[in-house]
């Protein structure tokens, strides 16, 4: 049995040490935000929050989660408010919306760390999350609104 | 027509939809569980709706329920299409809720997303039934407030009677609507009137997409349900000799490993039913990861499969298709494209005299053009859920045409067609290779062979190297000039593997006097599809650069030539069957002019590129800014015009054209699949590259032409002119034209800059 804290509740699951964390959200928990979108940290459909940082849960064995606090897109916010999300929806940014999970959890982490990132600041953050509808544009007007909305929450 | 209250009323209602029209309609499919609805409105719906017609229902309080009838692959039909209705309707837009249509042809439409066709083949049907309910609604308080019908009015869902003050809900007439017969050729709107069309609405499923709910066939799960996968040959040309499974059956969590044959021989297979292997090595256990692992376990000897042969049937012809079997490289493909160029080709079409004019050109400037197979990686790999018994089967996942895959699927599983249902999940991408439904048939098959539900997922690996692929093409453009630099003939000879992409009436066919377009093709075992805008985005990199090329030794400015050619084609055309409209492409080319400020000294700094082409009868024109960056060009803005007819939802048309620049900058720059003795070069993201943010333009300025003409396409035509207009801006950076995709294999050559 290994127990994990994702988005402050406990859950025990009885799955191999090997398996990535994505595996156990999506297979075992039934926490389908968590996008599976390449298995080898290339795209970034898959990342959640491990201790509030961005990591591709793809290759993340559970076995290494330990008592680190795991963080997915159903636990970003209680009703879809953060910022991120609230700036997301006022920039209608998905098209297929598969990989906006990841997009948005990588951004949060980005937004929590940087209160203003430049444009320069975005391509570093942001390059590891491929979006194949193109919404990049998007992408990056979101966050910039994203950043002033938790500057004026702030 | 009927009430749905009780569960006995929605058997009823089956019933009859059985009755109507062959395909059973299910009126709650498993993703209205995950349905509480945005905007505000509560998430425990009421339970009565009032059905007004197949697309509208009502509730008492006035909420207003409309199915979206297409499949949603980021195009946005789940908002577009009830946009539509909602419009005609006269709801209240705050008040629709929009619910996935089930598969039902009879009652929804064709419901096929492919074509860039969603919004033009139900442009008129949706208006329609949303006009037709308005006229039933009004019917029904008219007789309620015994008033003449013609006095009353009706806004945002509310119904108005002038002369005595009297208003009411839509709700408050629902029922007693919908046993009104539905009304045929109801008069439409003035379309300068509309309020809704027109008009940026948001996605309908934005908060949902936001929060990570369960939407797309990957997150489909019922209790019980296996996970399976399909171990494919490593090449094509390639099939399995044997296998040992002893040591993967005994990896935790796998239930089974065993052989299925996908078509038996003979099987009769529609224009969708491509499919690369014939024979699967199926493995399924009770997670993705448990069989994941237990493939690295098995032990497999694979063979050549030597020459096989396809039955193709549909449209009331059999005929044999003989597949090579040689194991493909992708340096013997080039060679073989370079000899079959020199050879005798089909004549598609000839305008005058070409032989004669290249024999008494003044200059013949000829250039060759090539592109590579690509991917669709759609970011949500191939998958689909199947649960099959002896009566009945239920499938649900990404699919683009289901209506083309339901007959496949009947034939293959036994089954008659009304005992079928399939649910149209949200799709993770699609870009065409989801309207070929292999990977459904594979996943119901596997479903019936083991009695139990069960999901088929491909690995991204599976999904990259499984064929159907973009074809491999190339393009040979002659282009002959008289002594004073007219053009005086044009030839192109194109050719692909395994077919060419020459639309021979498109432009410039009927703009210059003497033509001559000629295609050849090479078999393959390599399977195709379509894949955003087929054939269309290979002309669009070619011909526009091409015509780039030509301008330049012309002396003309590129957009001037163009316009001077359509100018032509339009005071005395040449030739018959020219597929386009003059006066639409030249407005894209006007358009993107002004708007980018086209030879204005600021723009100066930028090297600059511009390309048209017209498909999916939309026309679109793109100017791409081009500079240095980190020593590699960079496209940092882009300028685009469409003209599409009417817009029905500008901020998501805009959305789309974006996203088809950046698709188009990606695979222009880096998209490419190659093959090795059979074997796919590229497996994954990191050989196979995909535009990502930092790649991407700072600033895509899209601008719509703007008329009343009914809609046509949009997701593919802003597509492949980009390609074009990336080539020609890169000329201007690097002084050396590309031919050859991608191109930045091209560029990081010594001898580039």
């Amino acid at each position: 049995m290994i127990t994990l804290n994702i988005n402050k509740k406990t859950y025990n699951v009885d799955v191999d040490p090997n398996t990535p964390l994505l595996w156990v959200l999506r297979d075992t928990l039934g926490l389908v935000g968590t996008k599976y979108g390449c298995g080898i940290a290339q795209c970034g459909a898959c990342t959640i929050h491990l201790d509030g940082n961005a990591v591709r849960s793809c290759v993340m064995p559970v076995s290494a989660v330990g008592s680190k606090k795991v963080t997915t897109i159903e636990g970003l916010s209680e009703k879809g408010e953060h910022p991120v999300q609230k700036a997301w929806l006022e920039h209608d940014v998905a098209q297929c919306g598969y990989c906006q999970s990841g997009q948005i959890m990588s951004v949060a982490v980005l937004l929590r760390e940087n209160k203003a990132p430049t444009d320069a600041d975005i391509d570093a953050a942001m390059s590891g999350n491929i979006c194949r509808c193109g919404t990049y544009l998007r992408v990056r007007s979101a966050i910039h609104a994203a950043a002033e909305l938790q500057r004026k929450k702030a | 027509m009927t009430q749905q209250k009780s569960s006995i009323n929605r058997r009823a209602f089956l019933k009859s939809s059985t009755l109507a029209g062959g395909g059973l309609m299910i009126s709650f499919s498993w993703l209205s569980a995950f349905k509480p609805a945005d905007k505000g409105i509560p998430a425990d719906l009421p339970e009565q709706w009032a059905e007004l017609s197949s697309y509208i229902k009502i509730t008492p309080e006035g909420i207003v329920k409309i199915l979206n009838p297409n499949p949603e692959f980021g195009q946005n039909v789940m908002t577009s299409l009830p946009m539509i209705v909602a419009e005609e309707l006269d709801a209240d837009w705050t008040k629709v809720v929009v619910e996935m249509g089930p598969h039902d042809n009879v009652k929804l439409g064709p419901q096929f997303t492919g074509g860039s066709n969603s919004v033009r083949m139900y442009w008129r049907p949706l208006r329609q039934a949303g006009a037709a309910a308005r006229s039933m609604l009004l019917q029904a308080a008219a007789d309620t407030w015994k008033v003449p019908v013609e006095e009353l009015t009706a806004k945002a869902g509310v119904i108005v009677h002038p002369k005595s003050m009297k208003s009411g809900k839509y709700g408050e007439f629902a029922t007693k609507a919908a046993s009104i017969p539905i009304p045929k050729d109801v008069k439409l709107k003035d379309v300068k009137t509309f309020n809704i069309v027109r008009n940026s609405m948001k996605n309908v499923e934005g908060q949902k997409i936001v929060t990570g709910k369960p939407l797309f066939g990957l997150d489909y799960r019922v209790d019980g349900m296996l996970i399976a996968m399909i171990e494919h040959p490593p090449a094509f040309g390639m099939k399995l000799k044997s296998f040992d499974a002893s040591e993967a059956l005994k990896m935790p969590g796998i239930t089974n490993v065993f052989q299925q044959k996908l078509y038996e021989d003979g099987f009769e297979q529609g224009g969708f039913d491509t499919r690369s292997f014939n024979e699967l090595l199926v493995v399924v256990g009770k997670t993705t990861w448990q069989v994941m692992q237990a493939r690295k376990k098995l032990k497999l000897e694979w063979e050549p499969a030597g020459e096989t042969k396809d039955t193709m049937g549909g449209r009331g012809s059999k005929r044999e298709v003989v597949v090579p079997g040689e194991l493909e490289s992708t340096d013997v493909q080039l060679k073989k494209m370079q000899e079959y160029a020199t050879k005798p080709a089909q004549q598609l079409r000839k305008d005058g005299d070409p032989e004669t004019a290249f024999k008494n050109a003044a200059q013949i400037i000829e250039r060759t053009y090539n592109a590579p197979f690509l991917a669709h990686n759609c970011m949500e790999p191939m998958n689909f859920f199947a649960h099959v018994t002896d009566e009945k089967a239920l499938v649900a996942g990404p699919l683009q045409a289901p209506g083309w895959s339901e007959p496949t699927l009947a034939k293959l599983l036994g089954l008659p067609a009304d005992k079928i249902e399939i649910q149209m999940t949200r799709m993770g991408g699609g870009f065409g290779r989801r309207a070929y439904g292999q990977y459904l048939y594979e996943a119901a098959l596997i479903s019936k062979k083991l009695k139990s539900p069960v999901k088929l997922v491909y690995s991204r690996e599976d999904d990259m190297t499984y064929g159907i692929y973009r074809p491999m093409y190339t393009a040979t453009y002659r282009a002959a000039l008289d002594a004073n630099k007219n053009l005086i003939a044009f030839h192109v000879k194109g050719g692909g593997i395994p077919e060419h992409a020459i639309h021979a009436n498109r432009f410039p066919a009927g703009a210059v006097d003497n033509y001559l377009a000629e295609g050849w093709q090479i078999p393959s075992n390599i399977t195709i599809g379509a894949f955003r805008a087929p054939r269309s985005n290979f002309n669009a990199a070619a011909e526009q650069s091409f015509l780039d090329e030509l301008a330049e030794a012309m002396g003309k400015d590129p957009i001037d030539f163009r316009l001077e050619l359509l100018q032509r084609a339009k005071e005395s055309p040449v030739g018959k069957n020219n597929e386009y409209d003059v006066d639409r492409y030249a407005s894209v080319l006007k358009l993107v002019k002004e708007k980018s400020g086209w030879g204005k000294e600021e723009n100066k700094k930028y090297s600059r590129g511009v390309a048209a082409y017209f498909c999916h009868a939309s026309y679109a024109a793109h100017v791409v800014d081009i500079v240095m960056k980190e020593g590699q060009p960079y496209v940092e803005r882009v300028f685009s015009a469409v003209d599409c007819g009417i817009v029905v939802n500008p901020d998501a048309a805009t959305n789309m054209v974006q996203g088809a620049v950046v698709d188009g900058i990606g695979n222009a720059f880096y998209g490419g699949l190659t093959h090795k003795d059979g074997a796919v070069e590229q497996n994954n993201f990191h050989s196979y590259r995909i535009i990502r943010m930092n790649e991407a333009p700072k600033k895509i300025e899209v601008h719509f032409v703007e008329n009343d003409i009914d809609p046509t396409g949009l997701g593919e035509p802003p597509f492949p002119p980009v390609f074009g207009a990336v080539a020609n801006a890169l000329y201007k950076a690097a002084g050396k034209r590309v031919y050859q995709q991608p191109y930045n294999s091209q560029l990081n050559t010594p001898r580039a800059f």
